[in-house]
């Protein structure tokens, strides 16, 4: 009888507790920057694509979600020709950007992707590219990377000696 | 065998062996980058050190590279010692201090002997905080791609391509930490063997550029164990397919065929599946032009052809697999059925069946060539018509300086010695061609002179050797004494070799050389003979048929053939255009099935889809005679189906011949109950119904990515992958995770070794055969009673004053029907031109790049002069390349200045 009483209360003092239950739509929940929501694709500081191709998301993927082709533009820089993430598989587990060496996949928090039709949750690459550097933004690929690119020769990068001449016979 | 302690625990090892070979063999890991199965040791890298203790009572031990530390009885060693692990992981991490951040970008990336071994030592973090060495990259051809940056200077690429491969412009420059891997200056690799460096560079310094151009990680590439069908050599190789297309080919270890190496031809010539030239879907010539049709309609129309009652005539091809021209053979009945040789391969290819099937000399394989301690080449150009063959012989060619280096108690792994005690020494090589060949620089003494003195010369050294047959008179006293010095050395040796083939257009000089390997035989050597044939089943086709266009063009001439099928032949390539004209013209009807579009595909009536390599199984049949299957990687977009299948297709819906096939094994069978020479054919590798634990084998890694995503733009539900019913493979990534049998190898890999150098776990020991055998099945054995031997010597070469010998000049990239298709090849591929010697440039009135007149069989055009060394006098050669009208050579022609045109 006594506990049935003191569950009574309890549940009575909740009533006047801070309400946790969000309104939504109308009200949106506030959500830490590193949230796992929708994915996206970043630039470098000077705007172009980050990511490199290096199809170490796809690999990641336990779903197998990912699907891109690696190419190269004339500057040397490799890019993915077509980047498609099929989020009516996509887990949201984020091991796509904890394999991305380039910061250039990124979760967001941005949760709201619901559709109708499944075919509708199937991003292109033109989907998923941002215009800014998303998370991480000073972080320059090419300039820590020892390949050469259009503007960034080799010997130019971080940390980087001028290249060896190997025509000298100095000691 | 020794025993020695590893851990602790007694092993069995091969006496004499270098400790990390025999660790590997154990199964071990032991990190290692200089030190590679085909080169052996140079102790350049540091990375492989272990612990070696005196006795049971040394508690110290002393530090030792093991791949120069040759094991001995009793050994004790420690690979786990902390003070071994701990210099392993610094030696390491000295070679990462310099190496670029590029993995992401990096081609080798997630293949990488780098990557495993760095994982393997257990070093994970960077401590050195100073710059990073560059280097600028060079532009070394369309095949090959630089990035300096991340070599770790291990002198792999240096000690294949200069020692192993014989090439001559790639080096090591400069000096202390600035040492260099490249050429003097920009341009495209020389060697025919360059494509290796990808898979000889424990890094990513050479990489393929052909992938690159389209490229997909290891992981993600669908993989078969396959044949190379760009050479008669047979080459066991591994396609990579990804998004429909083929993205590369990496070498498929087999030592008794390529070992660890393939050809440039072999390894980019794959892109001719990708070309645009391809016949993809069923062509139908109307009076309006060419329009494709469907496949069934494709097959109503075809069977409707055959069927009408009307006779049937088929012809295969020497590039077509047992099972398609097995299949035409039955569409058309024995006596119908041509193998597809011009009038001249059909002689040569003949004879050499003659001279295997009965001859007591036994067809070689590629290690039995490699083994060889005496060597003789007779009118062959082995680089460009069977270039594997060509770097065994190489290595061949090292025996004789090897076994002296041996006796001053040298191990034959110890590269770096060997080395220093044999000075470049050659051992016995002797090589006798029309002119200079890239094989010259290995041999000792070589021979240049006409096909017919090529043949004198031979039938000379047979002389010498059996005393017996014709003498050959009228010979320089050079020549005689050249003759008799290569007999001596054949006669010395345990293990000579004799490499002739259809290089030269020479019955002659085939016979010749096999009364050589024959007399040897009779002096009680185990003499091998190579006959080099210039097709992926020349052979196979030789022995199913060897009737030659020629007798198909006057059975059809006689009017009696209502259809002809053609299989993957363009028979343009092998009959005058004029006779092919009046050929298909005899009959009503022409259905060609083929991958590429060519002549012959443009004249027929219907052409249909055929699969290449890549994309059906088949058997092929190598010089040597063994039967290799290979499988299909992958299924194309597009109508294409193997050629048997069409065939089976066609015999199907006329009713009139039902087969009983239902998967590529029951033709394969049919074929081997059939043909007597192919009864052992069943046996090359397991059936399409064998599977492991229940399970098929994988074509797809565990790893691999984007299922899910990849048909996503077109459909968001995952189809069901096809099913294949004439192999053990699935077109998946599920099934039997483990080892396979040896034919079955889809891909190396083992854990913790995700490059090619995983093969090694493949292998019974570090190098050795791949576990259970080597793939492959011979066909032909030697008999034990000897034929008779070819008497006949033919009369010696009289230069002319108006006519000129034209002898053919075989050319790695040019030479092959379908790798002239593939772009990156094509790029290397010579414009056609004449070679003549230099002293007939006065006679002739001409400089080197002047237009010459060319008259032969009926023909006559003109061709930049070349001057090509070591051609006699009277003689040209003429380079077999696309757009080169066809010849059948040797033939006489007449050469003259073409008139200069009007200032």
């Amino acid at each position: 009888m006594l506990s049935i009483l003191q569950s009574v209360w309890k549940m009575m003092l909740h009533a006047f507790r801070e309400r946790v239950t969000v309104q939504y739509p109308d009200e949106k929940p506030v959500l830490a920057p590193r949230y796992r929501g929708r994915i996206i694709l970043s630039r470098d500081p000077d705007g172009l694509e980050r990511c490199v191709a290096c199809y170490l998301c796809a690999a990641a993927c336990p779903v197998d979600c990912i699907a891109l082709q690696a190419d190269e533009t004339v500057d040397g820089r490799r890019y993915p020709s077509f980047f498609r993430i099929n989020f009516s598989r996509c887990i949201f587990c984020g091991y796509c950007e904890e394999a991305c060496p380039t910061y250039a996949i990124q979760l967001t928090p941005d949760y709201e992707m619901s559709e109708y039709k499944r075919p509708s949750l199937v991003y292109e690459k033109k989907d998923l590219l941002i215009s800014g550097t998303g998370k991480y933004p000073g972080y320059w690929y090419y300039k820590v990377a020892g390949a050469a690119v259009k503007g960034k020769d080799k010997g130019d990068g971080l940390e980087e000696e001028p290249p060896v001449d190997v025509r000298s016979l100095m000691p | 065998m020794a025993k020695i302690l590893i851990e602790n625990r007694e092993y069995e090892v091969e006496d004499g062996q270098n400790l990390l070979q025999a660790c590997l063999s154990h199964g071990f890991n032991i990190p290692y980058f200089c030190w590679h199965p085909a080169m052996h040791s140079a102790g350049a890298c540091r990375q492989c050190a272990v612990k070696v203790f005196k006795d049971e009572n040394d508690t110290r031990g002393r530090i030792v590279m093991s791949c120069v530390m040759p094991v001995a009885k009793g050994m004790r060693v420690s690979i786990d010692d902390p003070e071994a692990k701990a210099f392993r992981e610094n030696v390491i991490e000295w070679l990462m201090s310099n190496h670029p951040h590029d993995c992401p970008v990096c081609d080798e990336g997630g293949e990488c002997h780098l990557q495993d071994m760095t994982q393997m030592t257990g070093h994970v973090y960077r401590r050195f905080r100073f710059k990073k060495r560059t280097y600028k990259n060079q532009y070394l051809g369309p095949l090959v791609n630089h990035e300096m940056n991340r070599c770790i200077q291990c002198y792999r690429c240096v000690r294949f391509y200069r020692g192993y491969a014989g090439g001559r412009d790639l080096d090591a420059f400069a000096s202390r930490n600035r040492v260099y891997f490249g050429r003097s200056e920009d341009g495209v690799l020389e060697s025919p063997f360059s494509g290796n460096l990808v898979e000889v560079c424990p890094t990513g310094v050479f990489t393929d550029k052909t992938l690159k151009s389209h490229f997909a990680r290891k992981w993600d590439l669908q993989t078969a164990p396959s044949v190379c069908v760009h050479c008669g050599v047979g080459c066991n190789i591994i396609p990579g397919e990804r998004y429909g297309e083929l993205r590369r080919v990496s070498n498929r270890y087999n030592g008794e065929v390529n070992g660890y190496f393939l050809c440039d031809r072999g390894r980019f010539g794959y892109e001719f599946v990708n070309s645009p030239q391809r016949v993809k879907e069923a062509l139908l010539k109307t009076a309006d032009g060419v329009q494709e049709v469907s496949k069934e309609e494709a097959l109503r129309l075809a069977s409707h052809m055959i069927g009408m009652g009307g006779k049937v005539m088929a012809v295969g091809s020497p590039r077509a697999t047992v099972e398609t021209n097995f299949a035409l053979r039955t569409l058309a009945g024995a006596e119908n059925f041509y193998s597809g040789f011009s009038r001249h391969e059909a002689r040569l290819a003949s004879l050499i069946v003659e001279v295997m099937e009965k001859g007591p000399a036994r067809s070689p394989s590629l290690k039995e060539v490699r083994s060889a301690d005496a060597v003789l080449v007779l009118g062959e150009d082995v680089t460009n018509t069977a270039p594997i063959l060509a770097l065994a012989l190489r290595q061949a060619a090292k025996n004789g300086p090897l076994k002296t280096a041996m006796k001053l108690g040298i191990p034959f792994w110890d590269d770096m010695a060997i080395k220093t005690a044999t000075q470049g020494k050659k051992g016995p090589f002797y090589a006798a061609a029309p002119y200079a060949t890239d094989d010259d620089d290995a041999a000792v003494k070589t021979f240049h002179g006409p096909p017919v003195e090529i043949a004198r010369f031979a039938a000379a050294i047979a002389r010498e050797l059996n005393p017996s047959l014709p003498i050959v008179d009228g010979h320089s006293e050079e020549t005689a004494s050249l003759a008799r010095e290569v007999a001596q050395a054949l006669l010395e040796a345990e293990r000579p070799l004799v490499v002739s083939g259809t290089g030269s257009g020479s019955e002659a000089v085939i016979q010749a050389a096999a009364n050589v390997a024959w007399a040897l035989c009779a002096r009680g050597k185990k003499a091998g003979l190579t006959m080099v044939m210039p097709e992926c089943d020349s052979l196979g086709a030789a022995l199913i048929d060897s009737k030659g266009l020629d007798e198909a063009f006057a059975a059809a001439a006689e009017g009696e053939f209502d259809t002809l099928v053609i299989a993957e032949n363009d028979i343009f390539r092998r009959m005058e255009t004029e006779d092919a004209e009046n050929f298909l013209a005899s009959f009503s009807h022409v259905i060609v099935i083929d991958h590429v579009i060519n002549d012959t595909v443009k004249a027929a009536h219907i052409t249909l889809p055929g699969a290449s390599f890549a994309e059906s199984t088949g058997t092929l049949i190598n010089f040597e005679g063994r039967a290799q299957k290979f499988f299909q990687v992958f299924v194309s977009a597009g109508a294409q189906q193997a050629s048997w299948r069409w065939l089976k297709d066609m015999m199907d819906s006329t009713g009139l011949k039902l087969q009983k096939w239902e998967s590529l094994d029951d033709v394969t069978s049919d074929a081997a109950a059939v043909i007597p020479a192919f009864e052992k054919i069943t046996r090359a590798a397991p059936k399409h119904g064998f599977r492991i634990a229940g399970q098929k084998i994988p074509r797809q890694t565990h790893r691999r990515s984007g299922r899910t995503a990849v048909e996503a733009d077109k459909t968001v539900y995952e189809s069901k992958p096809t099913e294949d019913e004439d192999t053990p493979f699935s077109f998946s990534m599920e099934g039997f995770q483990g080892q396979p049998p040896s034919p079955l190898i889809a891909r190396f890999w083992a854990p913790g070794w995700n490059s090619v150098q995983s093969v090694t776990k493949y292998q019974e020991y570090a190098g050795g055969p791949l576990r259970g055998g080597d793939p492959g099945l011979r066909l032909i054995e030697p008999k034990v009673a000897g034929a008779p031997f070819f008497k006949a010597v033919p009369i010696s070469f009289k230069a002319r004053k108006y006519g000129w010998l034209l002898v053919p000049m075989p050319r790695l990239f040019g030479s092959e029907e379908l790798s002239v298709f593939s772009p990156p090849l094509a790029s290397l591929q010579a414009k056609p031109f004449i070679g003549i010697a230099e002293e007939d440039a006065e006679r002739l009135e001409v400089e080197e790049g002047d237009e010459i007149a060319v008259r032969a069989n009926g023909k006559s055009f003109g061709l930049p002069a070349i001057f090509v060394p070591g051609l006699t006098r009277g003689v040209a050669a003429v380079p077999l390349l696309p757009g080169m009208a066809m010849l059948t050579l040797p033939a006489w022609g007449v050469l003259t200045r073409a008139k200069r045109r009007a200032a």
